[in-house]
C-alpha cells in the first residue's frame, strides 16, 4: 500500500538517469590500493562508522567479451556462480552469508560482472574464502544449469519482453553501434540465451575468472593491514591464468550515416523522442573531454527547472513534460551522450525532435551560463561530502572504474576536472559530439492506425 | 549504463519489513523538544559536515476531501515548484546554489520530506525549505506543469501489468476508502482540481499535530530545537481528521485481467495483522522463512530454484494502523502461470497446515537479528528509521531491545501464527496478461 510515487514522470526514464554528480570519490574515507603478486588488484576504503563491510571482487569480463553467438553468457554464468563448488553445494554460499545477517547478490555489465557481499564487518575472512573458492572450484549440475536458464529468461522476460522501453532500448544500441559489441544487450538475444549451454559458461569462466583479471575492493570498518593479508592468504595463492589476452574488442568504423527509427508498441502510455551520439568515455590519464561532457549533461538537461532543455521546453514553450541529456563516461570504449523530450499532449513527435534540435543549436551559439555552471560546480563540491555517507555506493565508483581500464589516481582526480573545465570546452565538447552522422534517433510511439506513413516506418533503419 | 542484478525478489519483498525496526550498536538516540514545543529524534554525528532531516507528516493522500482524489498528491508535487517570492525556476536555483537537496514524497499514509543540506549553509537552506512548506505559491502555470506530468503517470500505470495488478487488489479490498485508489487520482478527477482544493489540501495535511522528525548529522540538539521552529513553526496547529482505516474486504478467488503481454503478472494476498499485533515478531520471523528478501525462502526455493518459473517471488507483511496484509508479487510466461498460482496455492496451504521446522526456525532468526545493525549505515537511512519507530509508537530504546524480541519467538509461536497469516481460504490472486490454462474474469 505504501507505494512511494514521485510526481515526476520519470519512471519510465529512470534507467537513463546517469547524473555525474554521483561519480566522485570519498573525501573522508581512507583509501589505499595494492596489486598482489598473482596480479590482483586491491581497492581498500576504510569508514568505521558502522560495524559494516562491503566485500566486492570484480571481473574485468561482462557481455561485450563475449565470444560472438554466445550472447548473455556473461550474466548467465553469474547466475551459475551462485550454483556451488566442489565443496559447497547449490546456495550454500548464499545460505551461508544470511546465516550470518549478511546479504549477497551479483551484476552484469558491458565491462565488468562483479559479486559482492554485505555483512557484519568481523565476517570478512569467511565472506574471502568463500569467494577465492568460486574463483577456482565452480562445480555446476546439469539440471540447475538448465533451470537457471529458465530463470534468466524469466528475467529477461520481465526487464525487456514486458517492457516497451526496454525493447526500443535494445534496438537503439544495436543501430548505434556498428561492429562493437555494445550493441548487443548485456542479459543477451533470446534466441541466444535458449542455446546457451553448460560447456559455454565453463569456457567463459576459465578464460576471466581469475585473479590477475579480478579486482578486490572492501570497504566499511577494516583496516588496510588487515585486509591485505587476508587478501594474501585467500586470493594471493590462486595462480594467474597466464594465457590471459590483452582486452582488445573490435572496434567501430567510421559512422557516415545517421540511422533513425520508429519503434512501435500497443502497451507505449507516453510517447518520446530519444537520439544517442556516439561519444568519448574516461580513459586513464585523459579525462578531460569526458568530463566536459559530463558537465554538458548537467548544462543541457541536469535539472528539469533549471538545465537549458527544461527552462525552454518545458517551461518556456511547454512543448515537453519531460527532458533529460545523459551521459556516463565510464565505459571501456566508446560511449555513449542521450537526448530526450517527452512531448506535451497534442505535441507531434517531429515537432518535440525539432524543438529539442532547435534548443540543443541555439545553446551551442549562446554559450553556457557562468550561474548555472557555478551552481553546478558547487554541487560537485558538496556531492564529495554527501558522498562519504554511502560506503556502498563508494565501492561501486572504484571497482566500476577499475574494470573499465581507469585508475585510483583517475578516479581520485576527476571531481578536480570537472571543477576545471571551462564554458568554451563545455560548447566545444557539444560541437563535437553532436555529429548526426554519428547518432541513432528513435520514436517510441503506440501505433496510430489513421497514418499509414508512420507504421510503414515501424522498422529499424540502418 | 545497464546492469543486471541477480534477484529481484529483494526489491520486491522488503517494502514492509523495515517496519520491523532497526539498530546500528552505536545509534545514540536523543529525543530533542524545540522551545516551541515541536519534538524530534536525534542522533549527532558530526564526522561529515552535513544533516540528514527526515519529516513526515501523517495522513497522506488519504486525506483527500470527498470528490477530490489526487489533490494531496498534486499539492505534494507543486511544493518545490515555487514558494514565496520564487517561482519554479528561482526556488531550483536557490537550492542549487546551496547544494542541498529536498524530495517530496506522498504515500497512502503520510507526507514525507527528505532533505539533506551542509552544515556551512545550514539556515539558508532551511530558510528556503520553510518557504515551501508554509509559503508555497501554487500558481497556475506550474498547476498546469505538474498536472500535466500526473496525467502522463496515470495513463503509464493503466499500461503496466504490475501497477494494473496491484491498483484492482486495492480496490477490492479497500472499496471507496482512499486507500483503495491511486492517489494521483483519476484523469476526472485530476482535471477538477482547482486551485482552491490544493490551498485545501495543504491545509489539511501539513499540520504540526501530526508530526514525525528524525534528525541525523553534524547539529547539536540546541541547533536542531530553534532549525525546527523556524522551518516549521508558522504551520497551522491542526489539519483534518485522519480517516479510520477500512475493513479488508477482498475474499478468496481469482481474478484474470486481460492485457497483451508475454510475461503474465501476479499479485497476491489477504487480510493479515497489524504491526501492533502481539504476534507480530512471530509472524515477521515466519514469513521471512516463507516469502522473505533473499534466496533462502521456501517461494524462491520453490518456485524459482527448482523449477525455474520465474525470476523473483517473495510475500511480505503490510500494515496500515488497523487493518493489515499478507501481500506477495510473482511474475513467469504466460503458458506457466497456471502452474505457478497451482503451486503457490500449495505452499501457502502447507506452511499453514504444518508449519515450518526448527532449523528453518533457527536459520531464520539468525539472519534477522544478524542483519538487524547493518541496517544503521547512513545518515538519511537512520534519519528514517527513526521516523519509522515514532510512527509505529516504539520506544526510543527500541532498537537495543529489538533482536531480544525475535529471539524470543519460538517454535510453537511461529507455526501458530502461520495459521493465523497464511490462509489458503483467503488467497485471492490478480494476474494480469494472457495466461493459458486460467479463465478471463473479465
Amino acid at each position: 500500500m505504501v507505494h512511494p510515487v514521485s510526481s515526476r514522470p520519470t519512471r519510465l526514464l529512470a534507467v537513463l538517469a546517469t547524473a555525474f554528480l554521483a561519480a566522485l570519490p570519498a573525501r573522508a574515507a581512507e583509501v589505499t590500493n595494492f596489486t598482489l603478486d598473482n596480479g590482483m588488484e586491491v581497492v581498500v576504503l576504510e569508514d568505521d562508522r558502522a560495524p559494516v563491510v562491503v566485500h566486492m571482487v570484480w571481473y574485468r569480463a561482462g557481455s561485450a567479451d563475449e565470444p560472438p553467438g554466445r550472447s548473455g553468457i556473461a550474466h548467465y554464468l553469474e547466475h551459475l556462480m551462485f550454483k556451488g563448488t566442489d565443496k559447497r553445494g547449490p546456495r550454500e554460499f548464499s545460505d551461508i552469508v544470511a546465516a550470518n545477517g549478511g546479504t549477497d547478490n551479483a551484476f552484469t555489465s558491458y565491462d565488468y560482472t562483479a559479486y559482492f557481499q554485505r555483512i557484519a564487518a568481523d565476517r570478512l575472512e569467511q565472506m574471502m574464502e568463500m569467494e577465492a573458492d568460486r574463483m577456482q572450484n565452480l562445480s555446476l549440475l546439469q539440471t540447475d544449469v538448465v533451470t537457471e536458464r529458465t530463470v534468466v529468461l524469466e528475467e529477461r522476460n520481465q526487464r525487456t519482453e514486458n517492457e516497451p522501453g526496454g525493447l526500443f532500448a535494445e534496438q537503439r544500441r544495436a543501430a548505434q553501434f556498428l561492429n562493437h559489441p555494445y550493441g548487443i544487450p548485456v542479459i543477451g538475444w533470446k534466441h541466444e540465451i535458449e542455446a546457451l549451454t553448460v560447456n559455454d559458461a565453463i569456457a567463459f569462466y576459465e578464460e576471466f575468472y581469475a585473479p590477475n583479471n579480478a579486482i578486490l575492493v572492501v570497504a566499511g570498518d577494516v583496516e588496510a593491514d588487515e585486509v591485505r593479508a587476508l587478501a594474501e592468504t585467500y586470493y594471493g595463492v590462486i595462480p594467474p591464468n597466464p594465457d590471459l589476452k590483452p582486452r582488445e574488442r573490435v572496434s567501430e568504423p567510421p559512422q557516415l550515416a545517421e540511422r533513425r527509427l520508429v519503434f512501435e508498441d500497443p502497451r507505449v502510455s507516453q510517447p518520446y523522442v530519444l537520439r544517442t551520439y556516439l561519444a568519448p568515455e574516461r580513459d586513464p590519464g585523459d579525462q578531460r573531454d569526458a568530463a566536459a561532457l559530463a558537465l554538458l549533461r548537467e548544462v543541457l538537461g541536469g535539472s528539469g527547472a533549471t538545465s537549458v532543455l527544461g527552462q525552454k521546453l518545458q517551461f518556456e514553450t511547454q512543448q515537453a513534460i519531460y527532458t533529460s541529456a545523459f551521459y556516463s563516461g565510464g565505459s571501456l570504449d566508446d560511449t555513449t551522450f542521450g537526448l530526450i523530450i517527452v512531448p506535451s499532449e497534442g505535441v507531434s513527435m517531429a515537432d518535440a525532435e525539432a524543438a529539442l534540435d532547435q534548443t540543443v543549436a541555439e545553446f551551442i551559439e549562446t554559450g553556457v551560463d557562468p550561474d548555472q555552471l557555478a551552481r553546478i560546480k558547487m554541487q560537485i563540491r558538496a556531492s564529495r561530502i554527501y558522498a562519504d555517507d554511502n560506503i556502498s555506493s563508494l565501492a561501486n565508483r572504484y571497482g566500476g572504474a577499475l574494470a573499465q581500464g581507469l585508475t585510483v589516481e583517475d578516479v581520485e582526480a576527476w571531481p578536480k576536472i570537472l571543477d576545471s573545465i571551462t564554458e568554451d570546452e563545455i560548447i566545444a565538447a557539444a560541437k563535437r559530439v553532436f555529429d548526426r552522422d554519428k547518432a541513432v534517433t528513435g520514436w517510441l510511439k503506440a501505433p496510430d492506425p489513421e497514418t499509414e506513413a508512420e507504421t510503414e516506418a515501424a522498422e529499424v533503419l540502418q | 549504463m545497464t546492469r543486471l542484478g541477480h534477484n529481484l525478489a529483494l526489491a520486491l519483498a522488503v517494502t514492509l519489513t523495515a517496519l520491523a525496526g532497526k539498530a546500528r550498536a552505536a545509534v545514540e538516540i536523543q529525543e530533542v523538544t524545540s522551545p516551541g514545543g515541536i519534538t524530534a529524534w536525534l542522533v549527532e554525528e558530526h564526522t561529515i559536515p552535513f544533516t540528514a532531516l527526515e519529516i513526515r507528516f501523517k495522513g497522506g493522500s488519504s486525506l483527500d476531501a470527498p470528490g477530490k482524489r489526487g489533490a494531496t498528491h498534486l499539492m505534494v508535487g507543486l511544493l518545490e515548484e515555487g514558494a514565496a517570492d520564487r517561482d519554479a525556476r528561482a526556488f531550483a536555483k536557490a537550492t542549487e546554489e546551496l547544494a542541498a537537496q529536498f524530495n517530496f514524497d506522498i504515500y497512502d499514509t503520510a507526507v514525507a520530506i527528505s532533505a539533506r543540506f551542509l552544515t556551512e549553509n545550514r539556515d539558508q537552506a532551511i530558510d528556503l525549505l520553510r518557504t515551501a512548506l508554509v509559503e508555497p505559491n501554487f500558481e497556475a502555470e506550474s498547476i498546469e506543469r505538474v498536472r500535466a506530468q500526473v496525467v502522463s503517470i496515470i495513463q503509464g500505470d493503466a499500461q503496466d501489468p504490475s501497477t494494473i495488478a496491484r491498483t484492482r487488489f486495492d480496490r477490492m479490498a479497500f472499496g471507496d476508502h482512499p486507500f483503495g485508489s491511486p492517489h494521483e487520482g483519476t484523469l476526472e478527477s485530476l482535471a477538477a482540481l482547482t486551485r482552491n482544493d490544493l490551498v485545501d489540501a495543504h491545509d489539511r495535511a501539513l499540520a504540526k499535530d501530526r508530526l514525525y522528525i528524525g534528525a541525523v548529522g553534524d547539529i547539536t540538539p540546541e541547533e536542531l530545537g530553534l532549525l525546527l521552529d523556524r522551518l516549521l513553526g508558522d504551520l497551522p496547529d491542526t489539519g483534518a481528521e485522519i480517516p479510520e482505516d477500512p475493513a479488508f474486504a477482498l475474499d478468496v478467488g481469482l481474478t484474470v485481467i486481460p492485457f497483451q503481454t508475454p510475461q503474465s503478472v501476479a499479485f497476491f494476498g489477504h487480510e493479515g495483522i497489524t504491526r501492533d499485533d502481539p504476534d507480530f515478531f512471530a509472524a515477521y520471523v515466519v514469513n521471512e522463512i516463507f516469502g522473505g528478501s533473499g534466496f533462502q525462502s521456501r517461494l524462491m526455493q520453490e518456485v524459482r530454484e527448482k523449477r525455474g518459473l520465474t525470476y523473483g517471488i517473495g510475500s511480505y507483511l503490510a500494515s496500515f494502523d488497523e487493518v493489515g496484509m499478507v501481500l506477495g508479487q510473482v511474475a513467469t510466461a504466460n503458458d506457466r502461470m497456471a502452474e505457478t498460482v497451482s503451486l503457490l496455492r500449495d505452499l501457502w496451504a502447507e506452511v499453514a497446515e504444518t508449519g515450518v521446522t526448527q532449523e528453518e526456525l533457527d536459520a531464520a532468526k539468525t539472519y534477522v537479528t544478524g542483519a538487524y545493525p547493518l541496517r544503521f549505515d547512513g545518515n538519511a537511512t537512520i534519519a528514517r528509521i527513526m521516523v519509522g519507530m515514532q510512527t509505529q509508537e516504539l520506544p526510543i530504546d527500541y532498537i537495543a531491545t529489538r533482536n531480544d524480541k525475535i529471539n524470543a519467538v519460538t517454535l510453537e509461536d511461529v507455526n501458530r501464527v502461520a495459521k493465523r497469516i497464511y490462509r489458503p481460504e483467503d488467497l485471492h490472486v490478480i494476474v494480469v496478461g494472457q495466461p493459458d490454462g486460467l479463465p478471463m474474469t473479465e
